[in-house]
């Protein structure tokens, strides 16, 4: 263990940029990341499944609302919805006296609404996709055996659905690793938050952000195979046999 | 109605910025997607690693460290080149960075990885036997790629490029943060200095589901007319 700090010290001795403090912010920054990224795809999903379930549902009134919801968090940028919450919730009227206010001060829980919002639109899209695609036969079996509408979504439509959603919904969690950088932009201190104050603090820009970059790209694999991973297991029944 | 307290001009100043900004880096993505997907697709392991390369790393990198990385090392880089070039060869030349063209560059180039993908699923999807029928007439390899391959793989490519295409066009936003006055800029402007956010930022959003519901119709349009000839499949 010693050996290992000792030659980590060697390592920074000559390097004037990444010193253990600097490399201390890139490590707050990778944290903080993490929870926004982490808090905001599990509140998604949360919203997206009755979401999508609404989505697909035969009457127009239900399905129409959501319909909008996710074309208008799916048709603006992130940043721009970002800046509404952010800037406009003071604007809440009587917000400042309610118990609400010491949490939506801070950026961080403004950005985590926002990202929450704009992952739930896309994921609710990527589950409608998946249980519009259901196999008739799978709902006629159900129907014979008597369950009802809802037994029939527990126990038919939305394991699978989940399934052949797995692929895309990968996608959607890279994509939300990269959106959250935009948190810096609303003086949060994420990963891109760190680099910039890296980058202002030593006016380095390529070792700045080649290094944040490279730890992106890191994350970014890591949930790959994470994903590729839960694939193989979950849609093991769907690979071709001798593969 | 809405008052934009002299925001107005500038707003619709910023508007023409983004749309500038997102057709001109559709261009070059374009172009980069064309050379990506052909240099995946040729015989040179050389070129292909070097495409497979560049279509991970941008892909797995965010678009606003990418955008800053080139942004603020760009002009460090053109000054360092430019120096160089000073005290080797005497050549004393002056090259301003400009934002704007550093925003297409940036994202053109991380477009180009995703336009790269798109466009090489769609050349496969081009029958060989168009291909062979081309060269038994005797065509070039350019002409083969202008009346055969060319058409046929748009028909492919454009779902892929029209999702593209939104995808860039939200990505514009970003640039705003790095000081290039878009519409997003304005819009945080004003409702800083006006303390009325909704005022600009909701008109902003509605620009942008106006470009993109404007561009869907494009996009079928074009879809239709690449079409032709396939029985309306």
């Amino acid at each position: 263990m010693l050996d290992i700090s000792a030659w980590f010290n060697d390592l920074l001795a000559d390097n004037l940029i990444f010193t253990p403090t600097t490399l201390g912010y890139y490590w707050e920054g990778l944290v903080t990341t993490t929870q926004l990224v982490f808090l905001s795809l599990v509140a998604g999903l949360i919203l997206a499944v009755p979401l999508a379930i609404m989505r697909s549902s035969k009457h127009k009134w239900i399905s129409l609302p959501v319909y909008f919801y996710t074309y208008v968090f799916r048709g603006t940028p992130l940043l721009i919805q970002l800046y509404i919450i952010y800037y406009g919730v003071v604007f809440i009227d009587g917000i400042q006296e309610t118990f609400l206010w010491p949490v939506l001060r801070e950026a961080f829980y403004p950005a985590l609404i926002a990202f929450t919002l704009n992952t739930a639109a896309y994921t609710t899209e990527i589950f409608r996709g998946a249980i519009k695609a259901t196999s008739k036969g799978e709902i006629e079996a159900a129907r014979a055996y008597g369950m009802s509408q809802s037994l029939m979504m527990r126990r038919i439509i939305l394991p699978s659905a989940f399934r052949r959603a797995l692929p895309a919904y990968g996608n959607e969690v890279i994509f939300m690793l990269h959106a959250s950088a935009i948190a810096s932009v609303v003086t949060l201190m994420d990963l891109t938050g760190a680099a910039r104050f890296v980058y202002a603090r030593f006016y380095a820009p390529f070792d700045a952000f080649l290094f944040v970059a490279a730890i992106y790209l890191c994350l970014t694999f890591a949930i790959l195979y994470f994903f590729r991973f839960l694939e193989k297991k979950l849609l093991a029944h769907l690979r071709p046999q001798n593969s | 109605m809405l008052d934009l307290q002299g925001y107005g001009p500038r707003l619709i100043e910023g508007a023409g910025v983004t749309v500038q900004l997102a057709v001109l880096s559709l261009i070059l993505a374009i172009i980069l997607g064309l050379l990506t997907a052909s240099a995946k697709m040729s015989r040179n392991w050389f070129l292909r690693r070097t495409a497979t390369v560049y279509t991970t790393v941008i892909r797995g990198v965010p678009d606003l460290v990418l955008m800053m990385l080139l942004f603020f090392g760009g002009q460090i880089g053109v000054n360092a080149i430019s120096d160089m070039l000073y005290y080797n060869y005497e050549i004393d030349i002056y090259i301003n960075f400009n934002a704007f063209a550093a925003g297409v560059l940036t994202i053109g180039f991380i477009f180009g990885a995703y336009m790269g993908e798109t466009f090489r699923g769609a050349f496969m999807a081009v029958d060989n036997g168009q291909i062979e029928a081309g060269k038994a007439y005797g065509m070039s390899d350019a002409l083969v790629f202008r009346r055969i391959r060319f058409p046929q793989m748009m028909r492919h490519a454009l779902p892929g490029l029209s999702n593209n295409w939104m995808v860039l066009l939200k990505t514009t936003a970003l640039v705003s943060v790095i000081g290039l006055t878009d519409m997003v800029r304005v819009a945080a402007e004003a409702s800083r200095a006006t303390h009325e956010p909704f005022v600009f930022l909701i008109p902003v959003a509605v620009a942008y589901l106006l470009i993109a519901s404007v561009s869907e119709w494009i996009f079928a349009r074009l879809q239709k007319r690449y079409d032709i000839g396939f029985g309306g499949q």
